[in-house]
């Protein structure tokens, strides 16, 4: 989002579709994150607390919806970001992320926008539900 | 089972560095090529006085520098297989960039049970500081707990 650019109610300015997520990914972010909860990576562990599988870190979902939201507007212009863990990111899914502006406002002495996020697997199954508040 | 007694409980502060190799790792881990992450050049033209962190990256930082990221659970006696993260949310009050060194004060702001007990919701906020005193965040989340339910 450049400089100058009047974003409407109801444009869609964050839309992001990320690669099947792996179990090497899930390893990689186990050690970049600090998360180091084995139910992410051990499937012994995870077993044994009564899931299937492994699953995604709920914060990689969330990194990647920050990614496309950084892709749009930068980072020096979000003031809040948020989001629920609607369900459990299964192995394999591919993530879109999108994002639309839903209320223009003024507040601490500027113009923001506050946008409506979301996260869905490739079968639509919603898996993050958000929102994020950014100056224009 | 946590109660109403862990409310206003206040954990260890936590003091991180960000540091460069370990926000790459980070950024290389989320595929993530934007420029504003990794050209000083590219963060300066988009107003930024230094490398700055990603969104989520400040709920990384305090987890990796604590002494021990699990000592929420291990202080109420919550087992980590029975943990789900239910909500996440940031406020951004003033840049973080790569160099600083930012203080965590983590604390327990409520306890809710759900679903006549068979799940417990824990809110931890936190205040961050940078180096300089100044408040540059404040991060909030919730626990979900999955009780043992009697059979």
């Amino acid at each position: 989002m450049s400089a100058g650019y009047k974003p409407a109610v109801g444009d869609r300015i964050v839309d992001k579709t990320f690669p099947p997520i792996s179990r090497h990914t899930l390893a990689l972010y186990c050690g970049a994150s600090g998360d180091h909860n084995p139910i992410h990576v051990d499937i012994d562990f995870a077993k044994r607390s009564g899931f299937p599988d492994v699953f995604t870190h709920g914060m990689l979902v969330m990194g990647y919806l920050g990614q496309a939201l950084t892709d749009a507007v930068p980072p020096t212009r979000l003031r809040a970001f948020s989001t629920r863990f609607v369900a459990i990111t299964q192995l394999g899914a591919r993530l879109t992320c999108e994002g639309t502006v839903t209320e223009l406002f003024t507040e601490a002495g500027e113009r923001r926008a506050r946008l409506a996020l979301t996260t869905k697997d490739e079968r639509g199954e919603v898996k993050l539900e958000g929102g994020a508040v950014i100056a224009l | 089972m946590v109660d109403q007694s862990a409310v206003g409980h206040r954990f260890t502060p936590v003091t991180a560095r960000v540091e460069p190799g370990r926000l790459r790792y980070f950024l290389n881990t989320l595929g993530e090529k934007n420029p504003v992450y990794r050209d000083e050049k590219a963060a300066r033209a988009a107003g930024c006085a230094g490398l700055p962190v990603p969104p989520t990256y400040l709920f990384c930082l305090e987890m990796m520098d604590a002494e021990n990221p699990f000592e929420m659970l291990t202080a109420l006696n919550i087992d980590l297989g029975r943990v789900l993260h239910g909500e996440q949310s940031f406020v951004y009050r003033a840049p973080v960039v790569v160099g600083d060194t930012l203080t965590f004060e983590p604390r327990v702001v409520s306890v809710t049970d759900k679903k006549g007990g068979a799940m417990t919701l824990i809110v931890i906020e936190c205040k961050v500081t940078n180096q300089n005193g100044v408040h540059v965040a404040d991060t909030s989340r919730t626990v979900v707990v999955r009780n043992q339910v009697a059979s």
